[in-house]
Order: structure tokens, then C-alpha cells, then sequence
């Protein structure tokens, strides 16, 4: 069994019911779940990755190409996230927060580093200051970051939602292409229609109540 | 844990491991580390006090009071803590108020924040050394003012330095204070939003002054009790202040105490601890009646608040008063300081002359083993000191966060207890323990009951940058697969460089300033910079004191430099880190 299930979660605080979804998001697919700011979205997002906090109470299985993921700590999850933003790591260079994404057993990591950075169209940016990259440049090296780390899902908070227009419609092209090529089930939250549209998948609350764009 | 009821912190809590378990220890064991010395040591003063001591044999019984009844000074020794204790307390706190009141929202803010490390970084001994230099009848003050001024062609017979009244004392403890209330001020403004309610209350047309007393205050002084008990605390017990700068004939209680406890033969130990029992007493009745000047102060503001009167036209008077008052004691430490320093190079200096007749480095050559051998036993002891604090402090603040602990408000209060409870009343019991363990005169007992008062400081001094991270980032490098150690490791720890390297500062400054506990603990046989100025000062050689003082000084001075210049060095082409 491939891909993201979420089965029967549901997300409580107290007696209020923020999540409930019974969902499956094939490989390449894009699950948007849409919503006004305080519906449970990030509830949401935080108890796929595993970071719930502990006055929500969570039932259901999270399961992740047939593994159930529910009871793991987010480091063994295999879930890659891109946040609003970039949240690259000030005090290391491009090179040093792709080398932290890139698995420790990993082989030849200069080259895989330099042929990333290459592919996103990043040449010769290892050795830079994060600092002094564009919103742009920083938001490509935050994506291939999550990916050198081989997720098995990418997970999508509001992302890029500090860009430009243009910018952001760009990103997103790159981030749902690379996540398709590489058969990732990828999960988008986001209060955007316009992101909504692009992904070109299932859209739902929340609390699962299909949304019509 | 079961599946389907997650309740981790970040998802990245350790708990299954041998460390995590072993982190999950630590908060624990921390507040233990602080709380037994203290309360092991109060009880082991007071024992004396009701007749309860081993090595007299004597049996229980209340003689130790009355011999303390009949000391004559005891009335004038016990009301000199209380005048010179909630006087400097209050002036103090005034002063750093005052002072944040009119520079916030003003450049002169950051220049005072610029400031405060190395005011605060000054031992207490050698700021009231350099003191003594400056208002000594032979001093630079009479020396600056002589004879054209005053007429003297010897030093006059004044008692400017030891006053009676202990104003010299009063003036030292201000001037160390207010530093620390500040710091405590501007740590803890951010959670009050000052510039907003300032600005509230300025287009309602307050004043600077009242805006920042009816709007600001209330908030604020809630996160201030704390350290404001602690300054009021210590500067009714300070020991070497008092014994510099305090009266003589008699000294406050607390120096007093030292000199009973201290006494070879040991016959001055019930009297002793009997005093230090008073002087908790009067600390716990000066803390009571603070607290009611708390609650009335409140009304005050409160009734303030509703009358509307926005006493716009206060500020022009009042502004220079307290600038006056804040520059008094920073200037006349900086002038005592300068002193310290010309002392020690100086030649032949005779009254009233301003300056030496020549400048020589024949003082430090001769002094030098001495002060060789103190300062690697002043250096050694603040490494370890600092370095366990360090160690424990991070492993608590790490298991808050890995386990999402909340610490409760008795956490904090336990944390102050070191800071609270008078030197005078817990160490001559710990002496006494390390007397009977045989730890006296141990380095390493110096060393851990100096972590007893570094712990305090350097947690007050990283908890706040510490709880601050981004946690965002914590999640983003569990997602990229790291572990919690990993992510304590490469992420959190090189991004917290400079706070940490500063609570490592704060740490050796506080260390290498300790008096009573190397006195008591090193049985007189640990000798520090501190312990032997001190020492020193009693002898008048003010050159080899300038010598000593300095380097106690410099110490706490070259390891907040090192704070400031590491992460620049470090992370000079990291922009996004904040330090160039």
C-alpha cells in the first residue's frame, strides 16, 4: 500500500473537534485542505509531522506507504515540510543546511550538494551567507534541502506565502513538479485559492467537507 | 506511549533513550544542587544558636542570645543594615526606573544597554575599593580638591570613609545595584510592550514619567519582585562592601557575624549564629514590610490612574533629578576604578598631589607570584564553577523543551533561594559541614559552593534566549531526519552562541567576585584575587590593593570581551545571525 492514509483522524481540544479527515493521497497526488486562519490547519499539519502539541487529543492512524507512523517521533516519519518560511539555519552556509538534510551515510556529498544546487538553477552557491540569497533563492534551497533528505512525503504550510506573486507561481510550479517526478504524496495547507487551483487535487476543510473553487 | 494519542512536545522527545531518561533527571536534580546547601547550611548555622553544637558540647539552651543582647553594638549594628539595606534598595530601583523610563523609545537606550555588561561585571570588592580611593580624606576627591579648595596640606581627619551613618556604604551598594536592576528591567520589558502603552499613554497626553509609572509599572514590577528581594537581600548582609566601605565601631551585623564566626577558638560560634538568625529575621520582617509598601505603592498608581492627572509638566524637573542621581554612583565608580588603576602604577604620591610623580611597574613586579597564584586559583574556580552551572543549566531548559515541562512559579522562587536567604545565615553552616566532612579548605568545595551562586545567574541569564528560539526550527530539523540531540547539537547550541557565551560570562564574573563562601568554605586557605584585596584593604598599601583589585576586575572584563568578539569572529560571514 502506497501513500499517505490518514484514517479516521480526528483532533480534538476539549470538546471541540478541529480535524476530522478520512483521506488517502496517492503518490504525486496533492491533498489542498483550505480554511480561514484558527480552523486546524497547522492542528492539522502539526499532527502529521508529529509535533502536536499536548492539550489536543488525537485519534486515528497516520500511515505512510504502509507504515504506520502514528506513535514516531517526526525525525523517523519521513515527512520533508516546507514552512511559511524558509526557516533555513542562520549560522550555516547553503552548502552546510543541505549537507544537515542530506543522510549521514550518504556518499559523495560535495557532488550531490553542487549537482542539487545545479539542477535548481543555484550554481555555485554552497559556500554562501543564506542571509544574502533572494526570497527565491532562499525558498529553492529550503525545497531541495527537504528533498536531498529522500522524504517519502512533503508536507506544505502556507509555503512561500511571503513571495511575490510571481515569484510564489513559480516556486509552486517547482515544488509540485519535483514532488510529482519523485511520487511524493504531498499534503498543502493553505488559505489561497489561486495555491488551491495549481495543486489540481481533492480539496477539503479541515473537517473534510469537499471545497468547490 | 499507545497509538492514536500522541502527546509529544515537538516529536522529537528522546524519551526511549538512556540520555533522555538521564535529561529528564536534571531539572530535578538541579533545584536539589541549589536547595540542599542552602537549607543544609541554615539549619547547620542555627543549631549554635539554641546550644546545639558538637563541637563545643555544649547543651541546648538560649545563652548564645543573651551574649548577643549584651554586645553594645548590637542596636546600632542591626539598624545600619536596615538603613543602609532598603536605603540603596530603593535608590536603586528608582534610578534604573527612572533611567528606562526616559531613554525607552531613545538612542541613549542602546548606549546604556552597551554599558551595563561591564558595570555589572565589576566585583563588589573592587568597586568598593575603587570608592574608598575616590572619597578617602586622602583620596582622589580631597587630593583633586587640595589645597586650593580646601586649604589641606594633610589628609584631614574626617570620617568620610566609614561613616557612621554608613552613607559610603549606602552610595557603593547603589552603584552596584542599580546595574543589575537595569538589566533585570530591560530583560524583562519586552513582555510588557512598554513603547506601545508609552505611546498610548503620550497621546492621551501624559507624561514620559507618569505614562511609564501608571501604564508600564504594574506589568513590569510583577516580573521585578524577584530580583528587587534579592538586591534588598543582599544589601542588608553584604559582607565585604560593608567591611571596605561600612562603619567600623560597630560594623553592620552581617560583617560582624564573619568576625564571630571566624574566630579561631571557636567561643564566638552561638553568638555568632544567634546573629545570623537576627539577621534573618530582619531580612524576612524589612522583606514584609517592603511587600506592604508594595500593595500601598499599587493603590497609589492605581488611584493615580483614575484621577486622570497626566503630569505632563513633571517630567522637565524631574528628568534632570534622576539623571543626576543615575550619573552620581556610575561616575564616581568609573573615577574609583581609574584610581584602582593609577594606584597600582604609581610612584611616589604624596598629599595633596593629583597625579603621582612617576609612573612605575615596580608594584606588580614585586607582587607578582602572589597575584600569579590568585588569579590561576580565581580563573580555575569560575571555569568549573561556570562550566557545571552551564552544563546544568542547558540540560534543564533542553528537558523543558524535549518534554514539554511548564515550571511552576515555586520553580523560580527556589532558583532566587541562594540569591535570597543572607549569605551570613547558610555558609557558616556549610562551613561547619565541611569542617566535619573534612571538605574545608578543598578546592573543590570552594568550587561547588561558588556553583551554588553561579547557577542562579547563569540560568536567570540563558533561560530567557533559551525559551526565545524559533522552535520552527527544531521541527524542520526533526523532519530532515535529525535527532533531538542532534538538533541541541548542530542547530540550537551554535545558534544560542552568544547568550550562552554570556551566561558563561556572567557566571565567571559572579565566581571570581565570591567573598564569604571562598573565606568560609576555603577555611582561609584558598586564596583568590577577591579574598586577598580584601585582605589587603585593611592594610592601606593602596598599590598592591590597585594591583589586586584590577586584575579582579580585569578577569570578569576579558571574559565578557571574549562573549562579545567569539560569535563575530565566528559567524562574521553569517549575516542572518545578528552579531555583525
Amino acid at each position: 500500500m502506497t501513500g499517505l492514509q490518514l484514517q479516521k483522524l480526528e483532533i480534538r481540544q476539549g470538546d471541540r473537534v478541529l480535524v476530522s479527515l478520512d483521506v488517502e493521497v496517492a503518490p504525486g497526488e496533492v491533498l489542498t485542505v483550505m480554511g480561514a486562519s484558527g480552523s486546524g490547519k497547522s492542528t492539522l499539519l502539526a499532527a502529521v509531522i508529529g509535533t502536536l502539541p499536548r492539550d489536543f487529543t488525537m485519534t486515528g492512524q497516520i500511515v505512510l506507504n504502509g507504515v504506520d507512523v502514528t506513535a514516531l517521533p517526526t525525525r523517523a516519519r519521513k515527512m520533508g515540510i516546507l514552512f511559511q518560511d524558509d526557516v533555513l539555519f542562520p549560522h550555516l552556509s547553503v552548502g552546510g543546511n543541505l549537507g544537515f538534510g542530506l543522510p549521514a551515510r550518504t556518499r559523495n556529498r560535495t557532488e550531490r550538494i553542487d549537482a542539487g544546487l545545479e539542477e535548481m538553477g543555484l550554481a555555485g552557491f554552497a559556500a554562501r551567507d543564506p542571509a544574502t540569497l533572494s526570497g527565491g533563492q532562499r525558498a529553492r534551497v529550503a525545497l531541495l534541502r527537504a528533498l536531498l533528505a529522500n522524504p517519502e512525503a512533503l508536507l506544505l504550510d502556507e509555503p512561500f506565502s511571503r513571495l511575490d506573486t510571481e515569484l510564489r507561481e513559480q516556486i509552486r510550479t517547482l515544488v509540485l513538479t519535483h514532488a510529482r517526478a519523485l511520487s511524493l504524496p504531498l499534503v498543502l495547507v493553505t488559505h489561497d485559492a489561486e495555491d488551491a487551483r495549481a495543486a489540481t487535487g481533492p480539496v477539503v476543510t479541515p473537517l473534510g467537507q469537499a471545497v468547490h473553487l | 506511549m499507545t497509538p492514536g494519542k500522541v502527546a509529544t512536545g515537538t516529536g522529537t522527545a528522546g524519551t526511549g533513550t538512556a540520555g533522555g531518561r538521564l535529561l529528564r533527571l536534571m531539572p530535578g536534580l538541579t533545584l536539589w544542587l541549589l536547595a540542599v546547601p542552602v537549607l543544609a547550611g541554615f539549619a547547620g548555622t542555627l543549631a549554635p544558636a539554641f546550644g546545639f553544637d558538637p563541637l563545643s558540647g555544649t547543651g541546648p539552651g538560649l545563652a548564645a542570645f543573651t551574649t548577643l543582647a549584651q554586645w553594645p553594638g548590637l542596636r546600632a549594628a542591626a539598624w545600619l543594615s536596615v538603613t543602609s539595606g532598603v536605603g540603596s534598595t530603593l535608590l536603586a530601583l528608582l534610578i534604573s526606573l527612572g533611567v528606562v523610563a526616559t531613554l525607552i523609545g531613545r538612542p541613549g537606550f542602546a548606549t546604556v544597554q552597551r554599558l551595563l555588561s561591564p558595570l555589572l561585571s565589576v566585583p563588589h570588592a573592587a568597586a568598593a575599593l575603587g570608592l574608598a580611593f575616590l572619597i578617602a580624606p586622602s583620596g582622589w576627591t580631597a587630593r583633586a580638591l587640595s589645597p586650593w579648595a580646601t586649604g589641606w596640606m594633610q589628609p584631614p581627619d574626617l570620617l568620610i570613609l566609614n561613616d557612621p551613618a554608613g552613607l559610603a556604604l549606602t552610595l557603593g551598594l547603589v552603584a552596584k545595584e542599580t546595574p543589575f536592576l537595569l538589566l533585570m528591567i530591560l530583560a524583562a520589558l519586552p513582555q510588557t510592550d512598554a513603547r506601545q502603552r508609552m505611546t498610548v499613554a503620550a497621546s492621551l497626553g501624559y507624561g514620559r514619567l507618569a505614562g511609564f509609572a501608571l501604564t508600564v509599572l504594574p506589568a513590569l514590577y510583577a516580573q521585578l519582585r524577584l530580583p528587587v528581594y534579592a538586591v534588598l537581600a543582599y544589601a542588608m548582609t553584604a559582607v565585604e562592601m560593608a567591611m571596605i566601605l561600612g562603619p567600623t565601631l560597630p560594623p553592620s551585623l552581617s560583617v560582624q557575624v564573619v568576625t564571630w564566626a571566624t574566630e579561631p577558638n571557636l567561643a564566638h560560634r552561638g553568638t555568632a549564629a544567634a546573629a545570623a538568625l537576627l539577621q534573618v529575621v530582619l531580612v524576612v520582617g524589612v522583606l514584609g514590610l517592603w511587600r506592604m509598601g508594595e500593595m500601598g505603592v499599587r493603590r497609589l498608581v492605581r488611584h493615580a490612574a483614575r484621577s486622570g492627572w497626566r503630569a505632563a509638566r513633571v517630567d522637565a524637573t524631574l528628568q534632570p533629578v534622576l539623571l543626576g542621581l543615575a550619573l552620581t554612583p556610575a561616575l564616581a565608580l568609573a573615577a574609583g576604578l581609574a584610581g584602582l588603576s593609577v594606584w597600582s602604577v604609581a610612584g611616589l604620591w604624596s598629599f595633596p598631589d593629583a597625579w603621582p610623580e612617576d609612573l612605575t611597574l615596580a608594584t606588580w613586579t614585586r607582587a607578582a607570584p602572589g597575584l600569579w597564584q590568585a588569579s590561576i586559583t580565581s580563573l580555575t574556580l569560575a571555569l568549573t564553577a561556570t562550566l557545571a552551572a552551564l552544563v546544568l543549566a542547558l540540560a534543564c531548559l533542553e528537558a523543558e523543551h524535549r518534554f514539554g515541562l511548564n515550571p511552576q512559579a515555586w520553580v523560580l522562587w527556589l532558583l532566587y533561594l541562594p540569591l535570597i536567604v543572607p549569605q551570613v545565615a547558610f555558609l557558616p553552616g556549610l562551613q561547619m559541614l565541611a569542617l566535619s566532612t573534612g571538605a574545608i579548605g578543598g578546592w573543590a568545595a570552594v568550587a561547588a559552593v561558588h556553583g551554588v551562586f553561579v547557577l542562579p545567574y547563569v540560568f536567570l541569564s540563558v533561560s530567557a534566549p533559551y525559551r526565545a528560539w524559533d522552535d520552527r526550527i527544531a521541527v524542520q530539523g526533526a523532519a530532515l531526519g535529525a535527532s533531538a540531540a542532534r538538533v541541541f547539537w548542530r542547530l540550537r547550541l551554535p545558534m544560542l552562541l552568544t547568550p550562552v557565551l554570556t551566561a558563561a560570562a556572567v557566571g565567571m564574573a559572579v565566581s571570581v567576585g565570591q567573598y564569604l563562601p571562598t573565606l568560609l568554605i576555603g577555611g582561609g586557605r584558598v586564596e583568590t584575587l577577591t579574598t586577598e584585596a580584601v585582605a589587603l584593604s585593611s592594610g592601606g598599601n593602596r598599590r598592591v590593593i590597585g594591583a589586586y583589585a584590577l586584575l579582579q576586575m580585569a578577569l570578569p572584563a576579558i571574559a565578557f570581551g571574549i562573549a562579545l568578539a567569539l560569535p563575530r569572529l565566528i559567524y562574521a560571514k553569517r549575516r542572518g545571525m545578528g552579531v555583525v
